[in-house]
């Protein structure tokens, strides 16, 4: 198999790791990746970041934690989701295409396999009360389910911004039993949720299991995260190589905080031949100054318990991001990828709210699937990489293979693609029949000069004169 | 960062003839808590925050918290959140802060410390934020979201430009912790007296008793007592076993309210010079 420049690159670094720490990438425990991670977190928490750690630990080792979780995997959250090959939309791009379908998952996303694992270590820790941030709702619905599921009460932070962007997501937690939290503080998006979070927590810590969504955060939610979402590259990689009896080219996922992309990724760390791209919400374009590409326009810094890149001003005050999408909108990102990063075991590249959303039109039109807006980045990216090879050799291209982690479905986005998209008019039907009869009209003006005379009246039905009805 | 085991680590000593640590001692020669007073600079100009830390320190406060604005206030409640946020609004940089030790400490014979959140200072520079602020007359900085565990370069850092190393130590802190955390600080041990963010509470929770104790025993070097505390009872009542008391969200609210002159008031009121 003929390989790119940077693919190259990407061998030689992960062997050159491989060999001169011997160690796998895959076994980075935490706290720390590299010089990110740790846990910058205020003394009050420390006592309940060691419970959880310890919790934790111990919960791996232990098989029948291990086969409570994937019994609740398999029969309550649908795993393993499906690999679909994109056949329509590979045609298009050229290369083959492969779609890692956490949308299918219960509740329609790839949170669902998190929140399950952290209920049960809440659970093992006596905790009785669950409470989380949400950007999209994504992860909020999701562990609005799991403290129904589990009995436990359950509250979620939520910007005051994207209550509004996300009406439904609210509605579907209000509904599961949780009680919604619209931030007013700071800029009322993700960032101020987990701040709202974190307070609750320092106060009422005894009780309560602040369920992280994403591998972000203070040791050890970024390799708790990790561990939860594991199966979500574990499988694709056995399912891509039964299917093309290969290893894929490439792997593809959206990064905000990251949770999906390092559970995407993690099986593929040590195979140096699989190239690993993250996408960043380049929200209008990074030049703009608007947008969410922490990795490509951050500096390193700390924010909610991790050292990491952080969109930061002189000062080190944190910058407000921008995307059209509340599950990317976040100015950190998970240390794990930082570290990926600046090892070049992973590229990271923006994509704009643009071509987020032609890209999710796209795989609408060519294979019936509704994406989140945030796996449409993903996918965007994809077909950009796409290009790439077919630009560099458009007969191999056809038989290169990228995996696109599809991370959500895009149910909760639909506000966002009618303005986007100028849709939800119905046609009336009184205009399709105008229609209709222009185009008969037509038609008879063709077929037969004489005969447009006679419209407007009853005759033009005489089938002597050629009409059709 | 460091490969050692943080809870058994040796850390670089502190001073115990500091300026803060000799301010702390000559309250208690007085038999009598220190005053510990936070504003955050900025609020609700730099102008107006420098004046009423001059009036806080002009009527009895012993040492002055400065707050360093963050745009990310974990541990902060609603007051001091709402404080820092027009602080922000209206153009706070981290310069102002060196500006307002210098002219605040000219002014007063307070002891001057900053509170700041960790990342200002690490986008600043570990060391060129405490050269800095030791130029400027500050004594040290309160960390409330860095433990000992991280603070590897604020050890160089405080030790290289003589600044007091302030961590804090929880309710929730296991006796291992309390001792690291007072092998580590210098000055003085910020103890939290409740599990929560900032506020003003209309009484101080009895673990803050215990937690003092704890940190004696841990051997800190001298232990204050913040988070709650807002009237002269509360001083008085904390100021029998602790060196030292810590009010914040009630003179933010006085000068919110009633301006630099409310909180010299306020000052006076918690001193016990008031009436």
């Amino acid at each position: 198999m003929q390989s790119n420049p940077e693919q190259r690159a990407a061998r030689d670094l992960a062997e050159g790791f491989l060999g001169t720490a011997g160690a796998s990438l895959k076994e980075a425990p935490g706290p720390y990746f590299g010089e990110y991670g740790g846990r910058w977190m205020p003394e009050s928490l420390i006592r309940a970041m060691d419970e959880l750690e310890d919790t934790f630990e111990k919960a791996k080792a232990d098989p029948e934690f291990l086969e409570e979780f994937q019994r609740l995997s398999r029969e309550y959250s649908n795993r393993p989701s499906l690999l679909t090959e994109a056949q329509r939309l590979s045609e298009r791009a050229g290369v083959r295409i492969f779609l890692k379908r956490e949308d299918l998952n219960h509740t329609g996303s790839h949170k669902i396999n998190n929140v399950m694992g952290q209920a049960l270590i809440a659970r093992r820790m006596g905790k009785t009360r669950l409470i989380a941030e949400t950007g999209a709702g994504q992860h909020g619905v999701a562990t609005a389910t799991a403290a129904a599921f589990f009995g436990m009460e359950c509250v979620v932070y939520m910007g005051e911004e994207d209550t509004s962007r996300q009406a439904l997501n609210v509605a579907r937690m209000q509904l599961l039993g949780a009680r919604v939290v619209a931030v007013q503080t700071g800029s009322r998006t993700l960032k101020d949720a987990i701040n709202e979070a974190l307070r609750d927590w320092v106060a009422n810590v005894d009780t309560t299991h602040y369920l992280l969504g994403t591998a972000a955060g203070a040791h050890p939610f970024p390799a708790m995260v990790r561990y939860f979402h594991d199966a979500i590259g574990a499988e694709a990689r056995e399912q891509l190589l039964e299917a093309t009896g290969k290893l894929p080219d490439a792997v593809a996922a959206c990064v905000g905080g990251g949770s999906n992309a390092i559970g995407m990724f993690h099986a593929f760390l040590d195979d140096p031949d699989v190239a690993l791209y993250g996408f960043e919400a380049g929200g209008d374009g990074v030049e703009s100054g608007r947008h969410a590409a922490t990795i490509n326009l951050g500096r390193p810094g700390v924010l909610h318990g991790a050292r990491t890149y952080l969109m930061q001003d002189e000062d080190g005050q944190t910058i407000e991001s921008h995307s059209i999408s509340a599950g990317l909108d976040y100015p950190g990102v998970g240390p794990e990828h930082a570290y990926l990063s600046d090892l070049g075991r992973a590229s990271y590249e923006p994509v704009t709210d643009t071509e987020a959303m032609e890209a999710l039109r796209l795989l609408c039109e060519t294979e019936g699937i509704i994406p989140a807006v945030e796996s449409a980045h993903a996918l965007a990216g994809a077909l950009r990489v796409a290009r790439g090879w077919v630009e560099e050799d458009p007969e191999a291209a056809r038989g290169r293979v990228i995996a696109v982690c599809l991370s959500g479905r895009g149910d909760k986005d639909m506000d966002t693609a009618v303005k986007w998209f100028g849709l939800g008019a119905a046609i009336p039907s009184s205009e399709l029949q105008a229609a209709a009869v222009k185009e008969q009209t037509g038609t008879v003006e063709a077929a037969d000069a004489e005969a447009v005379e006679d419209l407007g009246t009853d005759q033009y039905d005489d089938p002597r004169k050629g009409t059709q009805h | 960062m460091s490969a050692n085991n943080p809870l058994t680590q040796d850390f670089p000593a502190s001073d115990p003839d500091s300026r803060l640590a000799a301010r702390l001692r000559e309250c208690r020669e007085q038999g009598r808590p220190a005053l510990i007073g936070y504003l955050p600079v900025g609020y609700p100009t730099v102008e107006e925050s420098i004046r009423a830390g001059i009036e806080l320190g002009r009527n009895g406060a012993d040492v002055i918290e400065l707050g360093v604005p963050y745009s990310d206030p974990v541990m902060d409640g609603p007051v001091i959140q709402q404080a820092t946020a027009i602080a922000l609004e209206n153009g706070f940089r981290v310069d102002d802060v060196f500006r307002a030790v210098r002219e605040i400490t000219e002014a007063t014979d307070a002891v001057v410390v900053v509170m700041t959140y960790w990342n200002p200072v690490m986008r600043t520079g570990a060391d060129a934020f405490s050269r800095r602020l030791a130029e400027a007359g500050g004594a040290g900085i309160i960390t409330p979201d860095l433990v000992p565990d991280e603070a590897g370069e604020w050890f160089e850092a405080s030790a290289r430009h003589g600044l007091d190393r302030i961590f804090l130590a929880a309710p929730s802190s296991t006796p291992e912790r309390l001792a690291m955390i007072s092998r580590a600080s210098g000055g003085f041990v910020y103890a939290v007296s409740v599990m929560g963010v900032t506020g003003a509470r209309s009484s101080v929770s009895d673990l803050a008793e215990r937690l003092v104790a704890d940190l004696r025993e841990a051997g800190a070097p001298a232990v204050c007592v913040g988070l709650g505390v807002s009237r002269r009872e509360h001083v008085e009542e904390i100021g029998a076993y602790a060196d030292g008391v810590i009010v914040g969200t009630a003179l933010v609210r006085a000068l919110g309210e009633g301006g630099p002159e409310a909180v010299g008031h306020l000052t006076r009121e918690l001193a016990g010079r008031a009436g």
